[in-house]
C-alpha cells in the first residue's frame, strides 16, 4: 500500500501485448486447465475464452477501482470473491442462453474462479494500474486466451471429428483421428503449438541478430 | 524471544480497513449473484422446458401436444407444471387426433463417467419401447458417446420388446444388453462394440424403470387415454 505506484500510460502495446509477447497460453503457459480441457471443439473453446474474457475484464475493473482500499493482508481473499462472483453471473448467464452449452462445459465455468491468469492479472496488474490501462490490457489477454483455445479447439475439432464449429467438412470416407478430441489429444495439439510457436520466436530473433549483426560490421 | 516480535506485529495489521473492504466486496457480490440469479431464472426454466418438448416429440413419434402425469407405486395422477412430488415423471403425448401416440419417462443410471439420463417412449399399443433420447451424459468422446447418434445402436430401441409377463406384476423378458452382433431375441439390446459398460448401463436403466413403471401404466391406461382437455 505504502508503495509508490506507477501508472503505465495506455498503448497499443498494452493491448498487444496480451495478444502476443505475453500471451497467456502460448507463451506464459497459464490457465492450462481449461485449455486442455475444453477445447475439444471449436464452439466450447470460444465460448470458454469468452466466458474467461468478460470474468477478467470486470473482476479486473473491480479490483484496480478498489485498488487503494483493499489492505494487503486480505487482497487474495478480495480477488477470490470478486472474481467468484462474476464467474457465477457468467454460470447463469451461459445456462439462459444454452443449455447444451452449459452441459458440454460442464464444471469448467466453475473452475474459471481458479484460473491464474486471472488472478495474476488482479495481483499484477490491476492492483497497481488505472482502470484505463486495466480495461486495455484486460482486454487484450481475454483475446489472447480466446484465440489460444480456438486454436487448439478448432485443430482438435477437425482432426478428431471431421467438422469445425459442428459443420462438417469432409466426406463420411474421413475416418475421425477420436484420440484428439480425447484428453492426450489435447496435450498434442499444445505441444504442435508451442513447438510452432517457439520456431518462429526463434527464427525472428536470429534475423534480428543477424541484422544488428550488420549494422555493427557496416560501422 | 517470539513473544515480543509477535506482539509487535500486531498493530501494523489495519482490522478496520480489512473489515471494511472485506464486508463492501462481500456485500456487493452477493447483490450482484442475487440479481444474475433472478434475471437469468426465467430464461432457464423456459430452456428446460424447451429442452425437454424438444426432446418428448422426438421420441414419441407423431405427438403434437403433452400431459404431464406423476406416477406412483400404484396410481396415475395428472399433474400441473410443477415437478412431481414423489414417484416419476410421466409425459404422455398425443397426436393431432388427439389421441394417445406414447409416454415418456426418464431413467437413470451409472454410466462410465457419470450418471446417464435418457427419455425413452413406450407405445401402450405394441407394447414395446419406441425410442431413446439421452439428455445427460458424460461419456467418453467417441467411444461411449455412440449411445446418443450411433444408428446401429439406436436402431435397438425402434421396437424393444417390453411385454408385461401373464401375472403383470414386471416384464415377461428382462431387458438385458449382449455382445455385439449377437442379438437374437427383440428384448435384447445388441451392445457397441468397445463401450459394453455405456450399453449395459443403458440396459440396465430402461430395465429397472420399465419393471417398475410398466404394471402401473398397463393398470391405467384409461387415464392416459382420455382425450386431452376431457380430463378434471
Amino acid at each position: 500500500m505504502s508503495l509508490p505506484e506507477r501508472h503505465e500510460a495506455v498503448t497499443a502495446d498494452t493491448f498487444l501485448r496480451g495478444l502476443w509477447q505475453e500471451n497467456p497460453v502460448f507463451v506464459m503457459l497459464l490457465g492450462m486447465c481449461p485449455v486442455l480441457a475444453v477445447t475439444n471443439s471449436a464452439i466450447n473453446a470460444l465460448a470458454m475464452g469468452l466466458a474467461t474474457t468478460f470474468v477478467l475484464l470486470c473482476s479486473s475493473s473491480l479490483v484496480s477501482l478498489l485498488r487503494k482500499m483493499i489492505p494487503k493482508q486480505v487482497r487474495i481473499a478480495t480477488y477470490i470473491i470478486i472474481i467468484a462472483t462474476f464467474v457465477t453471473m457468467v454460470d447463469y448467464a451461459i445456462q439462459a442462453i444454452s443449455l447444451d452449452l452449459y452441459n458440454a462445459l460442464g464444471a469448467f465455468i466453475q473452475l474459471i474462479v481458479v484460473n491464474c491468469m486471472i488472478l495474476g492479472r488482479a495481483e499484477a496488474y490491476a492492483s497497481k494500474q488505472r482502470l484505463g490501462a486495466t480495461l486495455v490490457n484486460g482486454l487484450g489477454m481475454g483475446t489472447g486466451f480466446t484465440i489460444a483455445l480456438l486454436c487448439l479447439g478448432s485443430v482438435r475439432e477437425i482432426l478428431g471429428a471431421g467438422s469445425l464449429f459442428g459443420v462438417q467438412l469432409f466426406s463420411d470416407n474421413f475416418q475421425p483421428w477420436v484420440v484428439m478430441i480425447l484428453p492426450p489429444g489435447g496435450f498434442f495439439v499444445l505441444g504442435a503449438w508451442l513447438l510452432v510457436f517457439a520456431w518462429y520466436r526463434q527464427r525472428r530473433e536470429r534475423r534480428l541478430l543477424e541484422q544488428e549483426g550488420v549494422t555493427t560490421d557496416g560501422r | 524471544m517470539t513473544q515480543p516480535a509477535a506482539e509487535q506485529a500486531v498493530p501494523s495489521t489495519p482490522r478496520i480497513p480489512m473489515l471494511r473492504t472485506l464486508g463492501l466486496v462481500a456485500a456487493l457480490s452477493g447483490f450482484l449473484v442475487v440479481l444474475a440469479h433472478h434475471l437469468s431464472l426465467p430464461l432457464i426454466e423456459e430452456n428446460k422446458r424447451i429442452a425437454i418438448e424438444r426432446a418428448l416429440f422426438k421420441v414419441i413419434p407423431g405427438a403434437v401436444t403433452r400431459r404431464d402425469f406423476q406416477l406412483t407405486a400404484d396410481d396415475i395422477e395428472p399433474l400441473g407444471e410443477a415437478a412431481p412430488a414423489q414417484g416419476m415423471h410421466l409425459y404422455a403425448g398425443y397426436d393431432a387426433k388427439g389421441a394417445l401416440a406414447g409416454v415418456a419417462l426418464e431413467a437413470a443410471a451409472q454410466g462410465y463417467q457419470d450418471v446417464i439420463r435418457v427419455l425413452y417412449s413406450y407405445d401402450p399399443a405394441c407394447e414395446c419401447i419406441r425410442g431413446i433420447q439421452v439428455l445427460k451424459m458424460a461419456e467418453t468422446p467417441g467411444i461411449g458417446d455412440k449411445i446418443a447418434k450411433d444408428p446401429d445402436f439406436l436402431r435397438n430401441f425402434e421396437a424393444l420388446d417390453t411385454r408385461l409377463d401373464p401375472t403383470g406384476s414386471g416384464l415377461a423378458n428382462a431387458i438385458i444388453s449382449v455382445k455385439h452382433g449377437s442379438k437374437s431375441e427383440p428384448w435384447q439390446i445388441d451392445a457397441i462394440s468397445g463401450a459394453t459398460i455405456s450399453s449395459k448401463a443403458v440396459a440396465r436403466m430402461l430395465n429397472d424403470s420399465t419393471q417398475q413403471a410398466l404394471p402401473v401404466i398397463a393398470r391405467h391406461l384409461d387415464t392416459l387415454q382420455q382425450p386431452a382437455g376431457g380430463t378434471p
